[in-house]
C-alpha cells in the first residue's frame, strides 16, 4: 500500500475480456476450479454458498420478446486498485490476511491468517469473495486429482480468485534458474485465460506495452464494472452493445447516457 | 438434608459463578476450538515432479487433443493441446472434469455379475477370465442354434479401431445388427450419399467462411466438435463473418449471433425453400455450378416457383417476407456462405427433406468443396485390415435383415436406426433380440421415450455393457465390463463430425488403470479367441495395443510425437468428376431414387386442444447430455435458473406465463403424451409463446450421488417421430401442458 503504482518496474496484471466473443460456455469456471482445488458438494444451487473464484452472470437487455438480448459476463476477483493499492477489501481486513502487492498489482488472500469475520466479503462490491461454511470433502479417491500448488482451504476462511498467483511464482523459479529476469507474457497465464476455447479473456500485464492486454484495454467498447466508486478495477471488459455497456456500471432508469469516453486507471 | 429455595439458589448461583471463574469451560471452549480445527479435515495434497502428457479426451466426439499435468503418478489437471488443429488449446467443460470421472465414485471398478433381480443395484464381483467364458458361452449357443443373428450391438460410433473390432467380430460370428448412437451424423450422410454420391462425412470449412446461416444448429452450444466451434465464432467476430440463427429459442448462439430470427418451430426447411425459390427467381445463383455440375435442377425449381413463394413461406414459419428475400439476398450475395442444420447440438437426426433443402442451398451458391464452403470428407482409410472369412453360420447370420431395418427396402439409405428398435423389439413382428453389448453408449439415457425404451431392453434376455461409469444402461445390464478410461488407454480418436480434414487423434495412458478395468478392445479379441474357428481366425493380434499400432503403420510415431495426425495434403475434391451420383453430377433431386427436397410438415405427438404448448429441447455447454453425465464440476456452473435444489426451470415466455397464471419460480406440472413431470417456471423473453423448453442432459438415476435425481430427463417426456423414407427420428417437440402444481 501506499505510492501511485507507475514506474517501469511495477506489474500491474489483469485482464481484457471480450464479451462479444465470450459464449458463457463455462470453461473458464471449471478451469479455475480444478487449477485451485475448490470443492464441491451435492447442491451447488444455492449461489450466495457455492465457491466459484470465478462465475459467469448472464444478462439480459430486459426487453420482451422479440428483442431481447442475453450476454455472459465473466467475474474473477477485479484486484481492485482503488487509489494507491486501497482496494476495499484490503482496507477492512483486520487480519492483514488480504493485502495489494505493489510489485504485481495482485491482491492476495492468506488462508491461515484469515479468521474468517468477512469484512471483505461486505465491502467487495463485486461478490468476488467466497465463505467456507464446510471443510471441503472430496469423494474417497478423488483427491488424487488435488494441486500441490495450491492448499485446499479450511472451514472458517475467505477465498477468492488469485490470477492463479502460483503459476507466477513457478514461472519466477523457471526464469531465476534459467538465468533471466523477465517473466514472458506467454510463461505466466491464469488458468481460466488458457482454456478459454473463445480466447475471449486476455491476460497479462496491464503496464507493459509488449502485452495484448496493453493495447486492447485502450478500446472505445471498453469498460469496467461499477467504475464510478472508485475501485479501480484491473479486469476491462469490452462490448459492441451498448446496453452491457450500461449495465457494467448498474446505471439506473432514467439516467443519462453512457459518456462517449471510458475513463481508464 | 432438605433443599429449600434459598438453598437451591444459592447452589446454582454459586456453581454458575464457580464453573466461570474456573479455568475449566474456557479451557474446553479453546481446547475444541484449537482440536476441530488441527483435526485433518483437510488433505495436504502430496508434492512431487511435474510432468505433461498429451493424448486426445473421447469423453464427446468433438476430438479435442488435451495435455494432462501429472504431480508424480497423479493426474492434477486436464489442459487443451496447444497447437492441436481441432481446439489448438481450447478445452470444454466437459474436458476440463475428466479427472472427477477418473477418480470419481461413477467408476466400475471391477467386471461385475448382476446377482437377483434385473436393476435391483446387486452385483457381485467376478474375474474377467469366468466373465469371458461366461459370455462366450452363451454366444457359443447362440449360434450353434442358428440365432448369431440375435445379438445386437449399439455403438456410441462407427469408426475407428474399436468400433471396428465390434464390427469385425459381429461379422465373422454372424450378425449385421451393429446399431450407433442417433444423431445429425445419419441425416447427413444420407444427404451426402444421395446429393454427393458415396459414404462421407461433411466438412465445413468455417473457418474461411464469411456467412454462416444456421436453421437451429447450436453453433457454441455443442454443434459438431463443440470446441472448434466455439473459435470459429471467434475468428467470425475477427473477420466481420455474419451469422444468421434461425430458432424458435433464444439460444446462446442466437445471442451471440449478428441477427436471430425466432420461427415457428419444425418449419426451418419451409425457410429454406423459400430462401431457394427467392434465390432462383432473382438469378443469384451460381449459374456455373448448377448449370454444369448438377442435375434436377429444371424439376426442383419448378416445384420452388409452384409451392414456396414469400408470402407463403411467411405465413408457415412466421418470418415476414421482407425478411425472407432481404435474407435470400445477402445469403446469396455473399462470396462464401455455409447454411447448416441439425438443432441445438445434433442429438436427434431430424428429417431427411429438412436436410437436403439446407444444403441444397449450398449448392445453389455453388460452395461446395471450395474454401469456406462444404466439403465432402471421405471417412478415413487407416483400418484397412484384410477381409475376414466367414464360416457358413456367419453367412447365413449375416444374410438376415438387419433388427432396426436400415438398410433394406423401406429404407435403403439408412445405415443405422436405433430410434426403431424399441418398437421393434416390443411388436415382436421380426425376431427377438437374444443379447445385447453396449459400448460407448447409455441408450436408456439418451434414447427418447426412455419408458418404452427400458421396456424393450427388459425383454432382453441378456445384456453386456462396456461402460467405465454407472449408468442408467449398466444398471441394466448383466454383466458390467468397465473398460479403462480415456485416460488410461490407448485409443485412435478420428476425425469429429464436420471437421473438414482427415485428422486421427491418439488416446493414451495418462495413467496407470486405477482399477480392475480391462482395454474393450482387449476383450473382444479375447472373446474372439475363445470362440475359435474362424472367428479367432479374424483376429490375429495378441492385444488391442499390437493391432492398434499395426493398423497405424507409419502413422504410430507421428501420433506418439505430436499427440495428433492430420493430412496437411488433403484438398476438397474439384466438380469435375468428384460426384459419386448415378449422373456423376450434383443431384438437387432424383426420380429413381425417389427424393426431391420439400417441405413436409413434421407432425408432432399429441392432440392440440389437450395439450396446447409445444415443449422443445434445449443444449447446453455446461450440461453433458450424451453418454456421460455430467461431473461435479460442470453441475457447479449451472445457472439457479436451470436447476434449483433438485428442481429443473422449463423455460416460458411472460405473456404465456401469464396467460396461465404461472409466476416465475413456481411450481408447475408438465405433461405430455409421453409423460408427466414436476417442474418450476423460469420466465424467459428469449421464447416464442406458446413454447417452453427444457434443458437435456439432467434428470440422471444410477450415476452418482453428485448427478442422481437432479430435474427430469427430456428424453422421458417425448417420443420419437419416424422420419417415411428413412425411418430416423425427426421428433423436434412434442405437445405439453402446464398447470399449477
Amino acid at each position: 500500500m501506499g505510492k501511485e503504482q507507475k514506474g517501469p518496474k511495477t506489474k500491474r496484471f489483469g485482464m481484457v475480456i471480450d464479451l462479444d466473443k465470450c459464449t458463457g460456455c463455462g470453461s473458464c469456471m471449471v478451469a479455475c476450479m480444478a487449477e485451485n482445488n475448490v470443492p464441491f458438494r451435492k447442491d451447488e444451487s444455492n449461489k450466495f454458498l457455492s465457491l466459484t473464484w470465478l462465475r459467469i452472470y448472464k444478462l439480459t437487455n430486459g426487453k420482451p420478446f422479440p428483442d431481447t438480448d442475453i450476454c455472459y459476463l465473466p467475474r474473477p476477483c477485479m484486484h481492485c486498485e482503488g487509489h494507491g493499492g486501497h482496494s476495499p477489501c484490503v482496507s477492512v481486513c483486520p487480519a492483514v490476511a488480504t493485502d495489494y502487492s505493489d510489485e504485481t498489482g495482485i491482491v492476495s488472500q492468506i488462508y491461515t491468517r484469515c479468521f474468517g469475520c468477512r469484512y471483505c466479503m461486505a465491502s467487495c462490491p463485486y461478490h468476488a469473495r467466497y465463505f467456507n461454511w464446510w471443510d471441503p470433502v472430496w469423494p474417497d479417491g478423488m483427491e488424487k486429482y488435488l494441486s500441490p500448488n495450491v492448499s485446499p482451504r479450511m472451514r472458517g476462511v475467505v477465498e477468492k480468485c488469485s490470477f492463479c498467483y502460483h503459476r507466477y511464482q513457478l514461472a519466477k523459479e523457471r526464469i531465476f534458474i534459467e538465468g533471466r529476469s523477465e517473466v514472458e507474457e506467454d510463461e505466466y497465464q491464469t488458468s481460466c485465460a488458457q482454456a478459454c476455447p473463445a480466447r475471449a479473456i486476455t491476460f497479462g500485464d496491464l503496464n507493459n506495452p509488449k502485452h495484448a492486454v496493453y493495447k486492447k484495454k485502450k478500446s472505445p467498447n471498453g469498460f469496467r464494472l461499477l467504475e464510478r466508486l472508485g475501485t479501480n478495477p484491473k479486469i476491462y471488459y469490452v462490448s459492441s452493445r451498448e446496453w452491457v455497456r450500461r449495465a457494467g456500471d448498474n446505471y439506473l432508469k432514467g439516467e443519462g447516457k453512457l459518456k462517449e469516453s471510458v475513463q481508464h486507471g | 438434608m432438605k433443599i429449600d429455595r434459598r438453598c437451591f439458589l444459592s447452589f446454582v448461583i454459586g456453581g454458575a459463578a464457580g464453573t466461570t471463574l474456573s479455568p475449566l469451560p474456557w479451557k474446553l471452549m479453546d481446547d475444541s476450538s484449537i482440536w476441530t480445527q488441527m483435526w485433518p479435515w483437510t488433505p495436504v495434497p502430496e508434492d512431487g515432479e511435474i510432468s505433461y502428457v498429451d493424448s486426445a479426451c473421447s469423453l464427446c466426439s468433438g476430438g479435442c487433443g488435451i495435455t494432462v499435468r501429472k504431480i508424480e503418478e497423479r493426474a492434477v489437471k486436464i489442459e487443451g493441446m496447444k497447437d492441436h488443429p481441432v481446439n489448438d488449446g481450447g478445452i470444454c467443460p466437459l474436458g476440463l472434469s475428466g479427472l472427477q470421472l477418473l477418480y470419481g465414485p461413477r467408476r466400475v471398478k471391477h467386471p461385475l455379475k448382476k446377482v437377483g433381480d434385473r436393476g435391483s443395484g446387486k452385483w457381485a464381483k467376478i474375474s474377467w477370465d469366468s466373465a469371458i467364458a461366461e459370455i462366450v458361452k452363451i454366444l457359443g449357443k447362440l449360434r450353434s442354434n442358428n440365432q448369431s443373428h440375435t445379438v445386437g450391438l449399439i455403438s456410441g460410433s462407427d469408426r475407428g479401431t474399436v468400433p471396428s473390432l465390434f464390427r469385425r467380430f459381429l461379422t465373422v460370428y454372424g450378425s449385421p445388427n451393429l446399431m450407433r448412437t442417433p444423431s445429425l451424423q445419419d441425416s447427413y450422410e444420407i444427404v451426402l450419399n444421395l446429393m454427393h454420391g458415396g459414404q462421407a462425412l461433411p466438412g465445413f470449412d468455417f473457418e474461411n467462411a464469411d456467412f454462416i446461416l444456421s436453421f437451429g444448429s447450436g453453433i457454441i452450444d455443442g454443434w459438431g466438435s463443440p470446441v472448434r466451434m466455439i473459435r470459429a465464432n471467434s475468428i467470425w467476430r475477427n473477420t466481420g463473418a455474419k451469422v444468421i440463427q434461425i430458432d424458435p429459442r433464444l439460444s446462446n448462439t442466437a445471442a451471440k449471433s449478428d441477427k436471430w430470427f425466432p420461427i415457428n418451430p419444425g418449419t426451418e426447411a419451409a425457410l429454406a425453400l423459400g430462401l431457394s425459390h427467392v434465390i432462383i427467381k432473382e438469378d443469384l445463383y451460381h449459374s456455373d455450378f448448377v448449370d454444369n455440375y448438377s442435375v434436377g435442377f429444371g424439376e426442383w425449381k419448378s416445384l420452388l416457383r409452384e409451392d414456396y413463394p414469400p408470402e407463403k413461406v411467411a405465413k408457415i414459419t412466421g418470418i415476414d417476407e421482407l425478411t425472407i428475400v432481404d435474407l435470400a439476398r445477402k445469403f446469396a450475395r455473399a462470396s462464401k456462405p455455409i447454411a447448416i442444420c441439425g438443432r441445438g447440438r445434433g442429438n436427434t437426426p431430424g428429417s431427411l427433406n429438412e436436410f437436403m433443402a439446407v444444403h441444397a442451398l449450398n449448392a445453389l451458391v455453388g460452395n461446395i468443396n471450395k474454401t469456406g464452403g462444404v466439403w465432402v470428407v471421405a471417412d478415413p482409410d487407416y483400418i484397412d485390415w484384410t477381409e475376414p472369412k466367414l464360416d457358413a453360420k456367419a453367412v447365413s447370420g449375416m444374410q438376415k435383415e438387419r433388427l432396426d431395418g436400415a438398410g433394406s427396402k423401406t429404407y435403403p439409405f439408412t445405415r443405422y436406426s436405433l430410434n426403431r428398435l424399441p418398437a421393434v423389439i416390443s411388436s415382436g413382428e421380426t425376431y427377438p433380440l437374444q443379447a445385447l453389448f453396449v459400448s460407448g453408449a447409455n441408450p436408456l439415457y439418451t434414447m427418447s421415450d426412455t419408458m418404452a425404451v427400458r421396456e424393450a431392453f427388459a425383454k432382453i434376455p441378456f445384456i453386456v455393457s462396456f461402460s467405465s461409469y454407472m449408468n442408467e444402461t449398466s444398471q441394466l445390464a448383466d454383466f458390467i465390463l468397465p473398460n479403462h478410461t480415456c485416460l488410461e488407454r490407448y485409443e485412435d480418436i478420428p476425425t469429429p463430425f464436420g471437421f473438414p480434414r482427415p485428422v486421427i487423434g491418439l488416446s493414451r495412458p495418462v495413467v496407470e488403470p486405477q482399477f480392475n478395468t480391462a482395454h474393450v478392445g482387449d476383450v473382444i479379441i479375447k472373446m474372439a479367441k475363445e470362440m475359435g474357428g474362424s472367428i479367432a481366425g479374424a483376429f490375429p493380434w495378441d492385444n488391442y495395443e499390437a493391432c492398434l499400432k499395426e493398423t497405424l503403420g507409419d502413422r504410430w510415431d507421428t501420433l506418439i510425437k505430436k499427440g495428433f495426425w492430420s493430412d496437411s495434403r488433403f484438398k476438397a475434391p474439384s466438380w469435375n468428376g468428384s460426384f459419386d451420383t448415378p449422373s456423376g453430377k450434383f443431384e438437387f433431386a432424383n426420380n429413381t431414387k425417389g427424393f426431391l427436397p420439400q417441405f413436409k410438415p413434421v407432425g408432432i405427438e399429441g392432440d392440440e386442444t389437450l395439450y396446447p404448448l409445444i415443449l422443445i429441447p434445449y443444449d447446453l455447454t455446461r450440461l453433458a447430455n450424451s453418454f456421460i453425465g455430467a461431473p461435479p464440476f460442470v453441475i457447479k456452473t449451472l445457472e439457479d435458473t436451470v436447476i434449483k435444489a433438485n428442481d429443473v426451470f422449463i423455460e416460458i415466455n411472460p405473456e404465456t406465463a401469464k396467460a396461465l397464471r404461472l409466476r416465475e419460480g413456481q411450481y408447475a406440472l408438465l405433461s405430455t403424451p409421453k409423460g408427466q413431470a414436476r417442474v418450476k417456471v423460469h420466465w424467459f423473453e428469449g421464447i416464442l409463446p406458446g413454447v417452453i423448453a427444457m434443458p437435456t442432459g439432467l434428470g440422471h438415476l444410477g450415476n452418482d450421488e453428485f448427478l442422481d435425481g437432479k430435474g427430469v430427463n427430456y428424453n422421458q417426456l417425448v417420443g420419437p417421430v419416424e422420419d417415411p423414407g428413412t425411418g430416423l427420428d425427426k421428433a423436434w417437440g412434442i405437445r405439453a401442458k402446464l398447470a399449477k402444481a
